[in-house]
């Protein structure tokens, strides 16, 4: 676990990528309740405006944490954690699906031992977050 | 067609409380993709200071789906074609991890509704409380109803 004595503004999170394939949704359908038609139909996502099935933004949420909880060691330092969904992620019916990218960076140092976390990601040259950004408690 | 503005301001305590089982959370985990030891494993969890296995960060997401008949996105009076909404923005204030073995009771309100370009923009905040009075945290839910936003008039020349 980073301590906050050590841990400067400007400390860059080690960047990741993952993926999410039309499965992954099925099982985060699951998982989560919710069924959303939008996540699993293509018929239906494209009748209605999306370019495809997308994903749940709440899956690119949970992703995009994953460098953060992965960065503080416990998970349960996670205080706060806030995104804006700029763009969908669309998930193509093959076995690549969707690549995030994800990156991240200490914004500020609080008081309590707490730090600001501003995060980015992407699928292909879009940002698929805004205003992404996580409170994390170090000791 | 436009939601229902008569919505804002309405609260929508959960029927029942909401009980965190370390299946759940493991089965949540793994559809994340992240198997982190603190979300399977009660000794990992313990050795990190949690008394049993923690939830990730975004778990209580359920809450939304778990309460959504009786809450009110489901609510006909609302007017939301559910197939026209996308997610807009999220946040969690969490003062403590969940855990396997909370019984959490939420209450789920209707902070705003308002219009953005030609989508209408629904704001809920669900507070969610352990069974001894603890907060526990604070969802934000912003969910975008796409191209329902009642026609602007014409301005006067």
């Amino acid at each position: 676990m980073p301590r906050y004595d050590e841990v400067e503004v400007g400390t860059e999170l080690p960047a990741r990528t993952f993926t999410i394939t039309r499965a992954d949704l099925v099982r985060y359908c699951g998982a989560s309740g919710d069924f959303n038609v939008i996540h699993w139909n293509e018929r239906i996502a494209t009748a209605v405006g999306l370019p495809d099935v997308i994903s749940h933004g709440m899956m690119t949420m949970a992703q995009t944490g994953r460098a953060v909880t992965d960065w503080a060691g416990d998970p349960g330092a996670v205080r706060s954690y806030a995104v804006r969904f700029s763009r969908p992620v669309a998930v193509a019916d093959d076995d690549q699906g969707a690549t995030l990218t994800v990156s991240g960076t200490v914004e500020d140092k609080l008081d309590g031992g707490r730090v600001v976390l501003g995060l980015t990601a992407t699928v292909g040259d879009s940002k698929v977050l805004t205003a992404a950004k996580a409170v994390v408690q170090l000791s | 067609m436009p939601v229902n503005r008569d919505f804002i301001g309405r609260e929508y305590p959960a029927s029942a409380p909401y009980e965190v089982g370390r299946e759940h959370i493991r089965r949540f985990a793994e559809a994340i993709g992240d198997v982190n030891p603190a979300y399977l494993d009660a000794e990992a969890a313990r050795a990190l200071g949690h008394p049993d296995v923690i939830a990730p960060p975004t778990f209580l997401t359920v809450l939304n789906f778990r309460y959504a008949t009786e809450g009110p996105l489901s609510d006909p009076a609302l007017g939301l074609d559910y197939s026209m909404v996308v997610h807009g923005e999220q946040s969690f204030e969490l003062h403590r991890p969940v855990r396997a073995g909370d019984v959490l009771s939420s209450v789920q309100s209707v902070e705003d509704i308002k219009d953005a370009g030609r989508n209408e923009l629904i704001v809920t905040v669900t507070q969610v409380t352990a069974a001894d009075g603890e907060k526990v945290a604070t969802l934000r839910s912003t969910i975008v109803s796409r191209g329902t936003a009642a026609p602007r008039e014409p301005k006067e020349a």
